[in-house]
């Protein structure tokens, strides 16, 4: 039944284009992108933390050598006693911290019950935009399975300023579309009711971003 | 295709109907300005460059749509290479029965569903039931919808026309009979309605295996699905269960990863008037070790070759499912979603309804009419679909076919709209805003007319408006 009906579908296709001309290129020639880069919105670290908070993310900006005390004291706020870690987070980031650690890969995943329980999860990014105020994760060996950062109530993401750049284009670019990636923009939220924002449904309530700045 | 409410009177009459009831008025009255206010913030935020993204956007879907069977190949070589497994579906009975056979296979019982127009319109959950197979809509206004019994009123907000103290009776008495029940001293404070569905929803998407969801894109170049979403359920759906079906129409496809840096930026901000929505997740077939590792791409045609054929109508294939044009539309306005009696409601439902269906009931040809051809609708759009002009295109359609409704009686519903002063005004006064975008020449047989002359102007103000500023000025 399927194999008929791609036929059907792809010749109701091409007879609904009968007015476009064959040698019409079917290919576009990429230098045709007539929009802006980024949008001059400020100095990029500023605006990020700008908008990070403006879509009630906490966010601390501290110098990349304070890592592990940023670290260790956001989980003590938050009152965590026990976390995810994907299985290639830097061993450093967390060597201030005495929080009992559940270790997650794909090789050897937690199933949903052990994700569940945990009071917060610390990734790291592979992007972060500026002038949207959000981070994107791929899934790599210090952002693990897509999962991790969804189940638990607490998301706690560190990001370099390398990571970070100005607009979506210049974010899209450095993104490889074959790994599953999330982005996030603040915790998750719904505006189902009267367009009001409420913020934490089914995502983590608290997204906490400590942003690694060298000039901190 | 089969997504007409049942039941439902053609626009005039619904419309008449729907103006008198004041309390749905006032909750859409209020929804609707709400986010019409946010998103034009974030619009103004990116200046110039908003009319060149537009621009951008439309050119792209254009290209696409002109040599759709092309990316619809190349998609479907993607997708194969990267895992999943790729159906084709020319209606709703075919897509329907694909579904149905490989939620069978997997010998579960219930799937959860990440919102999706695709699957509405072609009333899945129905056929789902029919099978046997319960389906749990789990973003929350789709959610209140299913629970109450209702019907969707809107593209983004299906419950737009429900104000929190419904939503609070929908709750207390519906949600124990589909699961968790709420709290018996639930309020209706938005945040613990929130709540309330997290904590409904919460073990159900613990332990579902089988989730459908639709895709705001699809990039034929890699075989990449988006949805771009604000909860977290999409995440949960298209994350923790073992298979994923995804039911996608055949014009979501846009050519290449990097057409992403336009409609990442157009969708939010024309959508939820954000500048990023909370969450969007990308997947490429299966990624080993992470996600549904059994990934089913459903690609649905249901009548949108039909538009496509149409050289004026096809331009309503471009949309991105924002729904920027109901929020501004002095219609939808007044009437909400369901007098619009199909799943598409507003300006875009008014031109995408009645090409998919055929105009082959008196609900599907009264559409058409339902719009005062203002022209806010096309100014909003985020990839520049000319409703107006399509509209007018499909009014001649409707007229040159036989037996057809008098065009007196379709107008009908105008005149419920806009039977008082403070509607016209309103219109008038979207009119002016939107008058720069004003054709100078009309479409079609009318085209005749404006040949040999111009448009007359849209004033920048109407005397309604000269005559209260005057008034106020004293």
């Amino acid at each position: 039944m399927t194999n008929g009906s791609r036929e059907r579908v792809l010749a109701r296709v091409r007879a609904a284009l009968a007015d476009v001309p064959a040698d019409e290129p079917v290919e576009r020639r990429p230098s045709e992108r007539p929009y802006a880069e980024s949008h001059d919105a400020g100095p990029t670290l500023d605006v990020l933390v700008e908008r990070l908070v403006d879509y009630n993310a906490l966010v601390r900006r501290v110098a990349p050598d304070r890592v592990a005390d940023e670290v260790a004291a956001a989980l003590e706020r938050c009152g965590a006693r026990r976390i995810l870690v994907p299985a290639g987070l830097p061993e450093e980031w967390l060597s201030r911290t005495s929080v009992e650690r559940v270790v997650d890969s794909p090789e050897d995943p937690r199933d949903v019950a052990e994700l569940d329980s945990a009071d917060g999860v610390v990734t790291a990014c592979t992007v972060a935009v500026a002038e949207t105020g959000t981070i994107v994760l791929d899934g790599g060996p210090d952002q693990g399975r897509r999962a991790l950062s969804l189940v638990p109530d607490h998301h706690l993401c560190v990001v370099r300023a390398d990571q970070v750049v100005d607009s979506v284009p210049q974010a899209v670019r450095r993104l490889d579309p074959l790994r599953p990636l999330t982005w996030v923009s603040g915790p998750s939220a719904t505006v189902d009711i009267e367009m009001i924002r409420v913020a934490g449904v089914h995502g983590p309530r608290t997204l906490e971003v400590v942003l690694l700045d060298p000039d901190a | 295709m089969s997504a007409t409410f049942l039941g439902m009177p053609p626009f005039p009459e619904a419309a008449k109907r729907a103006v008198e009831d004041s309390r749905t008025r006032h909750n859409l009255h209020k929804a609707t300005h709400t986010i019409r206010a946010k998103r034009t913030r974030v619009v103004d935020e990116l200046g110039d460059d908003w009319q060149r993204l537009r621009a951008e956007g439309e050119r792209i879907k254009t290209h696409t749509l002109r040599h759709l069977d092309h990316y619809l190949e190349r998609l479907e070589e993607s997708v194969q290479r990267a895992g999943g497994t790729v159906h084709w579906a020319s209606d709703a009975a075919e897509a329907n029965a694909i579904i149905t056979r490989l939620i069978r296979r997997t010998g579960e019982t219930e799937v959860v569903k990440v919102k999706s127009m695709a699957t509405q319109e072609i009333e899945l959950n129905n056929a789902l039931e029919a099978a046997g197979i319960t389906a749990y809509e789990t973003d929350l206004a789709e959610l209140i919808v299913q629970l109450g019994e209702d019907l969707p009123s809107h593209i983004l907000v299906p419950a737009i026309h429900l104000g929190r103290a419904q939503i609070r009776e929908i709750f207390l008495q519906r949600m124990g009979e589909w699961g968790r029940p709420a709290p018996p001293d639930l309020t209706d404070d938005p945040h613990a309605l929130a709540e309330a569905s997290r904590v409904h929803l919460r073990e159900l998407f613990l332990r579902s295996k089988v989730a459908v969801s639709g895709a705001n894109f699809a990039v034929a170049d890699s075989g990449t699905l988006l949805v771009l979403e604000s909860e977290g359920n999409g995440r949960m759906c298209l994350t923790l269960p073992e298979t994923l079906i995804s039911v996608v129409g055949i014009e979501k496809i846009v050519p290449t990863w990097s057409d992403l840096e336009v409609f990442m930026q157009l969708l939010p901000r024309s959508s939820t008037g954000e500048r990023m929505n909370p969450y969007t997740s990308t997947w490429t077939g299966v990624t080993p070790g992470d996600g549904p590792q059994d990934f089913h791409l459903v690609l649905l045609d249901n009548g949108r070759t039909d538009v496509l054929a149409d050289t004026v109508g096809r331009q309503a294939l471009r949309c991105i499912r924002c729904s920027a044009c109901l929020n501004i539309c002095p219609v939808y306005e007044r009437v909400g979603g369901h007098a619009y009696g199909s799943v598409y409601p507003g300006p875009i439902g008014a031109i995408l309804t009645p090409q998919l269906q055929g105009m082959a009931s008196k609900v599907d040809e009264a559409l058409p009419y339902a719009s005062s051809l203002c022209g806010a609708c096309y100014e909003v759009c985020p990839v520049a679909i000319d409703i107006p002009e399509v509209l007018v295109h499909l009014r001649e359609k409707v007229a040159e076919s036989k037996g057809h409704v008098s065009e007196k009686a379709l107008m009908a519903g105008a005149e419920a709209v806009f039977g008082s002063a403070t509607a016209l005004d309103a219109v008038q006064r979207a009119a002016g805003l939107a008058r720069g975008v004003v054709p100078r020449h009309l479409p079609g047989p009318a085209g005749k007319w404006t040949d040999t002359r111009d448009l007359p102007d849209v004033p920048a103000r109407s005397f309604r408006q000269w005559w209260n500023e005057r008034e106020d000025g004293r």
